[in-house]
C-alpha cells in the first residue's frame, strides 16, 4: 500500500516530463500505472475477505505516538478499487480530453496527486494521516476545479469547494483529535473496536465536529452548494470527484465511524435527517436545470444524500443498501460525466433540451451512457435495480421509504435526460457536427464502467459475497454475510421499483410542462447557504481591508506608536500585575563618578533631542556614546568600553559624511503633537527603567556564566572571558555577526552603486 | 543606571517618532545605547572587576563582573552599527531620490 501511494505521487511530480517526452500518449500509458494498482488491491480480496485486513506503517512521530499506519480492510479495499479503477479511465480520457490544452501536463500531474490523496484518506488507519490526507484532496481538489484560473468563475467555485471542505477539514482535525482522546489511541483500527468509546463523555462533542467535517465533504445539506459549483473543473475531474472520489470521503468517513457511532442519540437524530434533506433538496433542485453537468451534479448531491441518509439508520440492511449503492451510483454517475464531455467535446453543446439524435454519429459513446442510464434509472437487471431495490428495503420508516421513492423517481427521469435523450429522437442542430466517433480514450471509460453497471447486477450473489460483504463487515464492525439476488420473489420492494419505472415515466412526460414552476423554484433556493457563503465572505474581506487601513496606514510613526502600545499593554499591565515595581534600589553604592557620567548622558541626550542644529545633535550622539563607554569601563568591561569608542567614532565620522548631503532641519511637527509624541515616549521610558530594575533582581535560571569562567582557562586556554566567549564558545554567533556587518556593507556599497547608476539614468 | 535606560529610551522614541529622517536615526542610536545598557544591567553590576583571568590563576574569580552579558551586548553594539549605517545609507538616497526628508511624505511607494 506504501508503494501504492509512492508511486502515485512520484508519477504525479513526473507528469510534467512524461506528458513532454511521451507526447498525446501519455496519458493513456500513465493510465496503466491506477490500472496495475487496481489488479494489486483485487489480488488482496481474498485475504480481505477472509477477515485478514492488510496492515503496513512505519513510526512517523513516535514522540506524540503517532505512526504512519495504513490499514486495509473490506471498506476500504472497496474504495480503493474504486480509487483506481475508475481513475485509470479518467487519466487515459484526460488525455484525449485536454488534447488541446497547453496545460493538460499540470492537470494529469494534479489528478495523480489527487488519486494518492484521495487513497490515503481510505487507506490511513491512524487519524492524524487521514487528516493530512483529507486536506491534501481538498487542496488538490482546489486545483482541479480551478484548471481553468483564466476564468473568474472557474477560480470562485475553486476557491468555494476549498473554503468549505478545508474549513470542514479543521472540524475534522479537531473531531479526531477529541476522539484519540476519549479512546486513548490515534488508530481508527483500534478505536472502531472500542465499544465503550460511545459512553464516554467527549464523545458527543467528537462525533459533532466529525459530522460537521464529513457533511462538508459530502456536500450535505447546508454545505450542498459548493458541489454543482465544482462542476467548473474541466469534465474528467467533475467524473472523479463526483463518482468516486472526494465527495466519497465524507461517506467513507461515516461509514468508518458507524461501528461505534451509530448507535449514539446524535448520530442517528442528525445523520439520517441531513442526508435525507439533502437527498430532497438535490432532487428538487436538479428538475430545474437544464445543463447536462449540472444536472449530473444535483444528482450527486441527490446521492450522497441517499447514502448519508442510509448510513444514519444505523440498521444492517441500510448498511448493505449504502454500500451497493455506492458502487453502482460511482459506476453510473462516472460513465455519465465522461459522456457528457465527450458530448460537450464534439458537439459543443450544453443543454439537453438541444441534444438529440447523437446516437448515429457517437455509436459508442451512446452505448455507454444507455447502460449506464439504465442502471441509473434502476431498470432489472442491472446493479441499479439492486441498488435501489436495498434502498427500499431499508425504509423500515415511512419518511424514509417515501423519500426513497421520490429519490428513485427523480434517478429515473435525470437518467433518461442525460443518458438517453441526448441520443434519441432526431438529430438537433448544434455548434459542431460530430462527424465521427470520438476516441477510444473518451469511450472506453462509459462503455466499460456502463457495462459492468448491467454486468453486476447478473452476478450480484458472487459480488455480494466477495467483495460488498467484507465492507460491510467494516462498516458493522461485526461478520455480515451479504446475498444479493436480482429476484426476491414478488414483495412490496419490487412493486414499489416497478412503480418508480412508471412514475419516472410519467414525471418525464410532463417535465417540459413543469419546468418553469422548477425554475422558479431554483430562483427561491439560490438564496440559501451559498448567499450565506458570499456574504461571509465579502464581509471576512471588509473586515481584512478595514483592519488593514488602520494598521498598515504606511506612515512609520503609526506603525511605530502601535508597536509602542502593545508593548505598554502587555508588558505593563504584567509587570504592574507581577510584583509592585521596586521604587528605591541600591544597586550599588553610587560614587561621585556615577554622578558625573550620568549627569553627562542627561545633557548630552537633551541635547540630541532638543537641538535645532544637526552637528550639535551629532556631537551630541557622540558624547552619550563616550559616556556610556565610561560607564562600561567603570563597570568591569574595558573589552565593550574600547568596542564602543571605536564604533562611536566611527558613527559620528559617517554621519558628518552624509548631513552634508542631507538638508537642515526644519520643523514639521507642531507643539501639540510634540507634546503628544513626549507622552508613549516617556511611558515607554519609565516602563524601561522599571523593567531594569525587575531583570536586575529577577533570576529564573542559574546564569551559564558560571560555566565560561570555569572553563575559559581550562578548555580554550584563553584569560579574557569575554574574548573567549566570542571567538569559541559562541564563535558561530560571531560568525553570524560578521555576515551581518557583512551583508550591510555589500548594502550600502549597492545602495551606493545604484546612486551612480541613477544619476547617469533618465531620472 | 534604571533612569539612564528609560531616559534613553524616552529619548530615543520621542526622535524617532519625528518626520525628519536624520532625527529618527539619531534616535535608533539613542534606543541601541539604551538597550545595550538594559542587558549590561540586567547582567548585574559589578564596579571595577573586568571577567579577565589572573596572570597566575586558571579559574576566574567569582567576584568578577559576568562575562555573558558584555560578549552579547559587543555584538549588539557591532550590529547596531551596521543596522545604523545601512538605514544612514538608505535615507541618503531615499532623499536623493525623492527629494524629501520627510518620513510622513514616503507613506506610498508610488509617489
Amino acid at each position: 500500500m506504501m508503494f501504492a501511494l509512492t508511486a502515485l505521487v512520484l508519477a504525479g511530480f513526473a507528469a510534467p516530463w512524461l506528458c513532454r517526452a511521451w507526447g498525446p500518449r501519455a496519458a493513456g500509458r500513465m493510465a496503466l500505472l491506477p490500472a496495475a494498482l487496481f489488479v494489486w488491491f483485487l489480488a488482496q480480496l481474498p485475504a480481505v475477505r477472509a477477515g485478514d485486513a492488510l496492515v503496513q506503517g512505519f513510526a512517523w512521530l513516535p514522540g506524540l505516538g503517532f505512526d504512519f499506519t495504513l490499514y486495509l480492510d473490506g471498506l476500504a479495499l472497496l474504495f480503493a478499487l474504486l480509487i483506481t479503477g475508475i481513475g485509470t479511465f479518467v487519466v487515459w480520457y484526460s488525455g484525449a480530453y485536454l488534447k488541446e490544452d497547453p496545460a493538460s501536463h499540470r492537470f494529469i500531474a494534479v489528478l495523480f496527486l489527487f488519486m494518492a490523496s484521495m487513497l490515503g484518506v481510505v487507506l490511513a488507519d491512524n487519524v492524524i494521516v487521514l487528516f493530512v490526507f483529507w486536506e491534501l484532496t481538498s487542496f488538490t481538489s482546489y486545483l482541479l476545479i480551478g484548471h481553468h484560473h483564466e476564468d473568474d468563475s472557474s477560480r470562485k467555485s475553486a476557491l468555494q469547494a476549498l473554503l468549505v471542505t478545508g474549513l470542514g477539514g479543521l472540524f475534522l482535525l479537531a473531531g479526531l483529535i477529541l476522539l484519540g482522546l476519549a479512546g486513548d489511541s490515534y488508530d481508527l483500527s483500534v478505536l472502531m473496536e472500542n465499544k465503550a468509546l460511545a459512553e464516554h463523555p467527549l464523545f458527543p462533542a467528537a462525533l459533532g465536529l466529525l459530522l460537521v467535517g464529513a457533511f462538508t465533504k459530502s456536500a450535505q445539506f447546508p454545505f450542498h452548494f459548493w458541489l454543482p459549483n465544482a462542476m467548473a473543473a474541466p469534465t474528467p475531474a467533475s467524473a472523479y470527484l463526483h463518482s468516486s472520489t472526494m465527495v466519497k470521503a465524507g461517506v467513507y468517513l461515516l461509514a468508518r465511524l458507524h461501528p461505534v457511532a451509530s448507535e449514539s442519540a446524535l448520530w442517528l437524530a442528525v445523520v439520517p435527517v441531513v442526508g435525507a434533506a439533502t437527498l430532497g433538496i438535490g432532487a428538487c433542485m436538479a428538475y430545474g436545470q437544464t445543463i447536462l453537468k449540472r444536472l449530473l451534479a444535483y444528482t450527486t448531491v441527490a446521492a450522497l444524500g441517499a447514502m448519508v441518509m442510509l448510513l444514519g439508520l444505523g440498521v444492517e440492511g441500510a448498511a448493505k443498501a449504502a454500500m451497493t449503492f455506492l458502487l453502482a451510483h460511482a459506476l453510473y454517475k462516472a460513465s455519465l460525466f465522461l459522456v457528457a464531455g465527450i458530448i460537450d467535446h464534439e458537439t459543443g453543446e450544453k443543454d439537453v433540451r438541444r441534444l438529440g439524435g447523437l446516437r448515429t454519429h457517437l455509436p459508442w459513446t451512446a452505448c455507454g451512457a444507455g447502460l449506464a442510464a439504465v442502471s441509473m434509472m434502476g431498470v432489472p437487471p442491472t446493479f441499479g435495480f439492486l441498488g435501489k431495490e436495498l434502498l427500499y428495503a431499508a425504509g423500515e420508516w415511512p419518511w424514509v421509504f417515501a423519500v426513497s421513492v421520490l429519490a428513485g423517481v427523480f434517478f429515473f427521469v435525470v437518467a433518461a435526460l442525460t443518458g438517453l435523450k441526448p441520443f434519441l429522437g432526431a438529430v438537433q442542430p448544434t455548434p459542431h457536427t460530430p462527424h465521427h466517433e470520438a476516441p477510444v480514450a473518451l469511450w472506453a471509460g462509459p462503455v466499460v464502467m456502463g457495462a459492468l453497471g448491467v454486468l453486476f447486477g447478473l452476478v450480484a450473489p458472487a459480488l455480494g459475497h466477495h467483495l460488498i460483504g467484507p465492507a460491510v463487515t467494516s462498516v458493522l464492525g461485526q461478520p455480515a454475510e451479504v446475498k444479493l439476488a436480482l429476484w426476491h420473489g414478488w414483495n412490496k420492494e419490487l412493486m414499489w421499483s416497478l412503480a418508480t419505472l412508471a412514475m419516472g415515466g410519467a414525471a418525464l412526460a410532463l417535465l417540459p410542462r413543469i419546468r418553469p414552476a422548477l425554475e422558479r423554484l431554483a430562483a427561491v433556493t439560490a438564496w440559501g447557504p451559498d448567499r450565506a457563503y458570499q456574504g461571509a465572505l465579502a464581509l471576512l474581506n471588509a473586515v481584512a481591508k478595514g483592519q488593514t487601513r488602520i494598521l498598515q496606514s504606511g506612515s512609520l510613526r503609526t506603525y511605530l506608536e502601535i508597536t509602542l502600545l502593545f508593548v505598554l499593554a502587555t508588558g505593563g499591565t504584567w509587570m504592574l500585575r507581577s510584583q509592585p515595581v521596586p521604587v528605591a534600589h541600591a544597586e550599588t553604592s553610587i560614587t561621585m563618578s556615577d554622578v558625573v557620567i550620568v549627569t553627562l548622558i542627561l545633557v548630552a541626550t537633551l541635547g540630541a533631542v532638543f537641538s535645532p542644529s544637526r552637528m550639535a545633535a551629532i556631537a551630541s550622539l557622540g558624547v552619550v556614546g563616550y559616556a556610556v563607554a565610561l560607564l562600561f569601563v567603570l563597570y568591569g568591561a574595558p573589552d565593550l568600553a574600547m568596542t564602543q569608542l571605536v564604533i562611536e567614532t566611527l558613527t559620528v565620522i559617517l554621519f558628518v559624511l552624509a548631513f552634508h548631503r542631507l538638508p537642515p532641519f526644519t520643523r514639521r511637527s507642531s507643539a501639540r503633537l510634540q507634546l503628544l509624541d513626549i507622552l508613549p515616549a516617556a511611558l515607554v521610558g519609565i516602563f524601561m527603567a522599571a523593567l531594569t530594575l525587575a531583570a536586575n533582581r529577577a533570576n529564573f535560571a542559574e546564569p551559564i556564566s558560571g560555566f565560561f569562567a570555569e572553563h575559559s582557562w581550562k578548555s580554550a586556554y584563553g584569560k579574557n572571558i569575554v574574548n573567549v566567549i566570542l571567538v569559541d564558545f559562541r564563535a558561530l554567533d560571531t560568525l553570524g555577526e560578521i555576515t551581518v556587518l557583512a551583508v550591510a556593507g555589500l548594502g550600502v556599497i549597492a545602495l551606493l552603486k545604484l546612486r551612480l547608476v541613477g544619476k547617469g539614468g533618465p531620472s | 543606571m534604571s533612569i539612564i535606560v528609560g531616559l534613553l529610551y524616552a529619548a530615543g522614541i520621542f526622535l524617532m517618532q519625528r518626520r525628519n529622517m536624520v532625527k529618527f536615526l539619531i534616535g535608533l542610536a539613542l534606543l541601541s545605547h539604551g538597550a545595550n545598557l538594559l542587558i549590561f544591567t540586567a547582567g548585574g553590576l559589578t564596579r571595577g572587576h573586568p571577567p579577565i583571568i589572573a596572570e597566575d590563576a586558571t579559574l576566574a574569580d567569582p567576584l568578577q563582573a559576568d562575562p555573558l552579558p558584555q560578549a552579547l551586548i559587543l555584538t549588539a553594539i557591532v550590529i547596531s552599527f551596521a543596522v545604523l549605517a545601512f538605514a544612514l545609507i538608505l535615507f541618503l538616497r531615499a532623499y536623493q531620490t525623492t527629494k524629501t526628508d520627510d518620513l510622513h511624505d514616503l507613506r506610498s511607494t508610488d509617489a
